[in-house]
């Protein structure tokens, strides 16, 4: 075990641990938003850099700070580090900058978007950014496209931040969308019209921070916030069948991966509870599921300011399929 | 213009001696590791297949690295290289970068632009002969300004050098058109 | 006159053909280190000659090699980095196209020396004209057995290819490099770990640039007493430098390094002075990533020293009122060029360079792009040239790759020399549509 401190609180976590988990085990504001990072998706991470931290001290043995900024979510932590997150202002101020950076070309639709409410985006800007934009400049734009019968991509939402590429490429063995072309041009797309085909493809309007994924079998038919989530579940042979439904009175609105505190899927011995695209599409009504109450959701605050965590009142009217 | 005629003969798969070629790449490399050739198996699939990729064209090279289509069209875009779309005979690249806008590049654009009778980089003249595109920074900074036309240099470029090149290109393609 | 080590024979007629290379000396590095050294001595030869990276970094060579991890049973790699894309650096297509045996030869000798028994030389697809021509000297190599199973005898197996790139400056960054080898798109990788440690296919790999290789060959000919003895204490050896612009002469010449910067601009032996009798306006001496010298700074320093090539000199005042030695681009401007455009040409480049894949860079460097682009065709203001160097900072040291760095110091320098100029910009639109600042010479308030 080694030991390292974060914005003045000392863990001790195993060796090869990012300073991001390690952050995470300790809990609460210190620990930094991740935008691109997934922790069941190997491979993501390092992109966004939202995640930048200083590092006041290297280690017990080279207790030089670090000169740059480094990404939290890909950096391991060593014996004797000293992490400064919200206790730097070096860190806020860059933060607010790549925010500023994600934001240019962001059409700040939320109005209209799906995600509004359950962003990690809008609460991001909320949290770390400055007022008002310095961008003068045409913003680039993209056609809204289907992919596959149940998604829907708005590239113009999108922060390039990988993890439905990463998805894809852990659950299926048959990718069909990927980064095309480069720089600011670069795009998600299937190049030419292709549909995302495949049981597990609904996994990535979950892992999607952003409304640049949404659920078609859901959009536009109620604004979250008026949605009741509650944990479900059902006997599923593809998938775990563990859920989370959005009610509105006895309808499912929608249905999506439970999510941790970070907006992860939930792992369970060691294995993500991903689910398949029959349980997220088809499964619309109440019967098929097994309603186990409500899903505590405390990390957008305008989910969890709608007072939703009320005695369940579908409990007599829920039946389970067995 | 390509005619349908041309299109139709330049579509995979390789003939067999392209096809050993192709092999020969992919042996430069460990085994389980073909796909490592793909940016060369792209560049001898555009010279065949009518000098630019074709979604057709992609797949076929996905199918001979037994990869994705979607791995080969995420490389193809990446590279500037290459052209996902039909271009004229000949495609002449002009440096614009910062070393060759000091000896003139920019004016050589316009003045090929006014020979091609085209108003944008990227455009193909009337006649299907030449498309001019920009390129950044060639490697021949000290010999601008200059254009890549396929594999050859053309260097210290005056508006005279341009005209004697669009007649060296027309009759050359006016010469293959007859030996064939 | 300096000493040759690279181009000492580029004038013999016929050089590139095995015959008269040989004759000439040719392989004689690769005969000395496999029939008389260890791997060892030569890694070690070549940390004693100080050699640094001829790619931009200036690591050094020896120091990079000594890194190489050997786990039992896992191949090593050598990448020789062919990519050379940074405007103003043409001379590893010199080398390569003149001397193609030099750079096999060179191959050789340090893939020996790291234990390497698969090399490849990764060269930029746009010289596909080269890689004829290497490919050649390589067919001409192994029918000569220098290359393929028991070279010499010595128990020694290497190969050697070629792979083209497809038109990408970042593959030009090692790890990105290591990425297009593998086939995929050009993003670069985060560091660690280092190519050293998990490289090509996940294995131990050394990149080094074509110039830092080529080298090896004179270093093990002469010894590196003899190399040591050429250059300046922290600058050993000679130096490809390869000038352009607004010079009388342009071309790529060998230099011993501590040539003074004064003689290679105006010397016969060198660039013979600013084209045309004009003047000397500005310099960037080591390709675009450098920082730009306005012309009190070029030929001595701001403490009023002389100013050599070599990667301390150059380097001398920091950012504040120095430069980079970097890949030896060496860009002349003379009094009738603007530096705003140049620097909005530049922005443009690195935006269009840019692989896309972290915020800062992706979005920043298209930003700045557009707003030098307004500054330039006077449709700019006061606010943007600060705006500027706000963005230039926040991509600063917040990128996966320096090509952030890389994108964000020209701009910055541009600025801090020359920021009357970008005022100008502002302060008379009209004329910064229809004419170029350099040619007003000195344009004044009246205009
Ligand atoms: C954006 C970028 C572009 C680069 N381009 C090149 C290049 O074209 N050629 C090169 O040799 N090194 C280039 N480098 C440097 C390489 O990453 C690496 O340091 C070099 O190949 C190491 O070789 P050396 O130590 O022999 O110089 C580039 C680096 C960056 C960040
Ligand atoms: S579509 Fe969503 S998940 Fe995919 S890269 Fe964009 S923001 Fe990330
Ligand atoms: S700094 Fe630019 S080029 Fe480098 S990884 Fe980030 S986006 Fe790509
Ligand atoms: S979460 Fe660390 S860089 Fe995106
Ligand atoms: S700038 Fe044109 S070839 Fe280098």
């Amino acid at each position: 075990m080694i030991k390292v401190t974060i914005d003045d609180i000392e863990i001790e976590v195993a060796e090869g641990t990012t300073i991001m988990n390690a952050a995470r085990m300790i809990g609460g504001d210190i620990v930094p938003p991740a935008m691109c990072y997934y922790s069941s998706l190997p491979g993501t991470g390092g992109k966004c850099r939202t995640c930048l931290v200083e590092i006041a001290a290297g280690s017990t043995k080279d207790p030089r700070p670090m000169p740059k900024l480094m990404v939290s979510c890909s950096t391991t932590v060593q014996d004797g580090m000293i992490v400064k997150n919200r206790t730097s202002e070096k860190v806020i101020e860059n933060r607010a900058a790549v925010v500023e950076f994600l934001l240019i070309n962001h059409p700040l639709d939320c109005p209209v978007c799906d995600q509004a409410g359950e962003c990690d985006l809008q609460d991001l800007g909320f949290s770390h950014g400055k007022e008002g934009s310095r961008y003068e400049e045409e913003k680039r734009t993209f056609e809204p496209i289907d992919i596959g019968e149940n998604i829907k991509l708005h590239m113009n939402r999108c922060i390039l931040c990988y993890r439905c590429v990463h998805v894809a490429n852990e659950l299926t063995d048959q990718r069909v969308h990927g980064a095309l072309h480069r720089g600011d041009h670069t795009e998600i797309s299937t190049y030419i019209e292709k549909a995302v085909d495949n049981e597990f493809s609904g996994n990535m309007i979950d892992v999607c921070p952003v409304g640049a994924l949404t659920d078609k079998s859901s959009r536009f038919k109620s604004r979250i916030w008026f949605l009741n989530p509650m944990n479900a579940s059902c006997e599923c042979k593809k998938c775990s069948g563990k859920a989370v439904v959005w009610m509105f009175g006895k309808q499912v609105y929608r249905v999506s991966v439970r999510q941790d505190k970070y907006g992860e899927v939930e792992v369970e011995d060691g294995k993500p509870n991903w689910i398949c695209n029959e349980c997220r599409f088809d499964k619309k009504d109440v019967s098929n599921w097994n309603i186990e109450g409500p899903r505590h959701i405390d990390r957008h605050s305008v989910i969890s300011q709608g007072h939703y965590e009320k005695p369940n009142p579908l409990k007599n009217a829920t039946k389970n399929i067995e | 213009m390509i005619s349908t005629l041309e299109t139709q003969a330049k579509r995979p798969p390789f003939s067999p001696e392209k096809l050993t070629e192709v092999q020969g790449v992919i042996k430069q490399f460990p085994e389980g590791k073909q796909k490592s050739a793909i940016l060369r198996v792209l560049h001898i699939a555009e010279e065949e297949f009518g000098g630019w990729l074709s979604p057709e064209t992609m797949d076929y090279v996905a199918e001979l690295l037994d990869i994705q289509s979607i791995e080969v069209y995420e490389v193809a875009t990446f590279y500037t290289m290459f052209n996902l779309k039909p271009t004229g005979k000949f495609v002449f690249e002009v440096c614009r970068t910062g070393p060759c806008m000091l000896v003139g590049s920019d004016e050589i654009i316009d003045y090929i632009k006014s020979k091609l009778g085209i108003s944008a980089v990227g455009e193909t003249s009337a006649d299907g002969m030449f498309t001019l595109k920009t390129a950044e920074c060639l490697g021949a900074c000290g010999y601008g300004p200059m254009l890549q036309c396929g594999k050859v240099y053309h260097e210290h470029l005056t508006p005279a050098k341009v005209d004697e090149l669009m007649d060296h290109y027309r009759a050359k393609y006016s010469s293959s058109i007859n030996q064939n | 006159m300096g000493r040759k080590l690279l181009l000492e024979h580029i004038d013999v007629s016929g050089i590139e053909t095995y015959d008269v290379y040989r004759n000439h000396g040719g392989y004689k590095s690769v005969e000395k280190a496999l029939k008389t050294m260890s791997a060892q001595e030569v890694v070690e030869e070549v940390q004693k000659s100080a050699l640094r990276g001829r790619g931009g970094a200036g690591f050094p060579t020896g120091m990079k090699w000594s890194f190489l991890a050997k786990p039992e049973g896992v191949p090593r790699y050598l990448v020789c980095n062919a990519d050379e894309s940074e405007p103003g650096t043409f001379k590893d297509r010199f080398l390569m196209e003149k001397l193609p045996h030099l750079m096999v030869e060179g191959m050789i000798t340090s893939s020996y020396a790291l234990g390497a028994n698969t090399a490849y030389i990764y060269i930029r697809g746009e010289y596909m004209f080269v890689l004829d021509i290497l490919e050649k000297a390589i067919a001409e190599a192994y029918a000569k057995g220098w290359l393929g199973k028991n070279i010499l005898g010595s128990g020694y197996d290497l190969d050697l290819h070629v792979a083209p790139g497809g038109g990408a400056y970042i593959c030009g960054e090692e790890t990105a490099l290591l990425e297009s080898l593998e086939g995929k798109r050009g993003n670069p990788r985060m560091k660690p770990p280092f190519p050293a440690v998990k490289g090509l296919y996940g294995c131990p790999t050394v990149v080094n640039n074509v110039e830092s290789i080529c080298a090896v060959v004179p270093i093990i000919n002469i010894g590196a007493d003899e190399y040591l003895k050429i250059g300046t204490e922290k600058s050993s050896g000679t130096k490809l430098i390869s000038a352009c612009g607004n010079i009388a002469r342009p071309g790529v010449y060998e230099i011993e390094l501590g040539l003074s910067v004064e003689d290679f601009i105006y010397g016969d032996e060198w660039c013979r002075g600013i084209a045309n009798g004009k003047k000397l306006k500005a310099l960037i001496p080591g390709g675009s990533s450098v920082p730009i010298l306005p012309a009190h700074l070029i030929t001595s320093t701001a403490a009023g020293e002389r100013r050599y090539m070599s990667y301390e000199s150059l380097s001398d005042g920091g950012f504040a009122s120095g430069s980079m030695l970097g890949s030896g681009g060496f860009i002349v401007f003379d009094e009738d060029q603007c530096i705003v455009r140049n620097t909005w040409n530049f922005a443009r480049f690195y935006a269009h360079e840019s692989c896309g894949q972290c915020s800062p860079c992706r979005e920043g460097t298209s930003w700045m792009e557009k707003v030098l682009h307004r500054l330039e065709t006077g449709k700019g203001n006061m606010r943007d040239i600060d705006l500027l160097a706000e963005i230039n900072k926040k991509i600063e040291g917040n990128t996966i790759c320096p090509l952030g760095d890389a994108a964000a110091w020209p701009v910055a320098a541009a600025i801090r020399h020359f920021r009357e100029e970008f005022e100008w910009h502002v302060t008379h639109p009209n004329d910064a549509i229809t004419r170029n600042y350099g040619m007003l010479k000195t344009p004044s308030i009246t205009l």
